[in-house]
């Protein structure tokens, strides 16, 4: 998911891309695709970024995994800041990336 | 620490001897758990940092050759050539356990078995640049489900290890002292009973020996 220059090419490898440029019809499309049982939903982290709650819902369930993949715009880091928060919440403090 | 109001009473202490037992047992498990938890956590959240780092080049790598790719090609080009994909991935989703924990693990089939046969279009009215794009971005895309396994598998893994460490604590500073507080408030008061009874039966004696032999009134007689 995510804005049409970012997603369109993975359709090329069998990924069905969806595009949604703002956060509302992105909600709905999230909800739609959760629905129909995906199991991987890739989301740019552009998106994401404004649909933080809507993924937070889906965090705790064992699928679908919804993953953050930069997009067109650059790499924002959020992705890699995720797996900052996760290990935060795991372990209480940042010890995997402080070091790097 | 506040004290639960017990009967003090033989039954009681024995519930809470148990009680404790059990919780010792529970915190000792618990507690290994977390460590176990913790050491695959951390194993699996190097491997997710160096599969985002990979895929992330990858991602911008793709990118950059779509843009080129775009350029070099009218959108209508662009869409048509990726129209039909001829590629299609077939996910197989399941799960594995980790420390009790449901982790996904994704098994994928890929359509056309030729790495090579990727190209969803003919050459004659797209770009060279158009190849490499598709290209690379075919060859992120094992790592891209992997990636997709191991962030899920982080995510569910640290929340389970939040719960387990909340637990541990739980009984340690909790449930154990306040267990074992209650054990001592009842062996004191049943000891302090016995002792009552004991004095107390003492006292009784001497008052049926004094009426049976008069010790007293023989004491003041010599």
């Amino acid at each position: 998911m995510g804005d049409r220059d970012s997603i369109y090419g993975f359709a090329a490898v069998g990924l069905e891309p969806v595009v949604a440029e703002d956060p509302e019809t992105a909600a709905d499309r999230l909800k739609e695709l959760v629905a129909r049982d995906y199991a991987v939903i890739y989301i740019t982290e552009a998106l994401a970024d404004k649909l933080e709650k809507e993924i937070a819902r889906y965090a705790d369930r064992p699928l679908p995994a919804i993953i953050l993949i930069p997009g067109v715009s650059g790499n924002t880091g959020k992705g890699l800041t995720s797996v900052k928060r996760s290990v935060e919440r795991a372990i209480g403090s940042d010890i995997i990336f402080g070091e790097g | 620490m506040a004290q639960v109001q017990q009967n003090p009473t033989r039954m009681e202490l024995t519930k809470l001897k148990k009680k404790l037992a059990t919780a010792r047992r529970g915190h000792k498990l618990l507690k290994d758990k977390r460590d176990e938890l913790m050491r695959q956590f951390l194993i699996l959240v190097r491997e997710n940092r160096e599969l985002r780092e990979r895929v992330e080049a990858g991602i911008k790598a793709c990118n950059s050759n779509f843009v080129l790719a775009r350029a070099s090609m009218s959108r209508e080009a662009l869409n048509i050539a990726l129209m039909a994909p001829k590629q299609e991935v077939w996910l197989e989703g399941d799960t594995r356990n980790i420390m009790s924990v449901e982790v996904p693990k994704f098994s994928f089939r890929t359509r056309t078995q030729d790495a090579n046969d990727i190209y969803p279009y003919g050459y004659a009215f797209t770009s060279a640049d158009l190849d490499s794009a598709v290209k690379s971005i075919a060859d992120i895309l094992p790592d891209m489900l992997r990636l997709a396994e191991c962030e899920k598998a982080c995510q569910l893994m640290a929340a389970e290890i939040e719960k387990t460490r909340r637990r541990v604590n739980a009984l340690e500073h909790v449930m154990i002292p306040q267990t074992e507080e209650g054990i001592r408030y009842i062996t004191m008061k049943l000891d302090e009973n016995e002792r009552s009874s004991q004095v107390r039966l003492m006292k009784v004696k001497d008052m049926m020996l004094e009426s049976a032999h008069h010790y007293k009134e023989k004491n003041g007689l010599e």
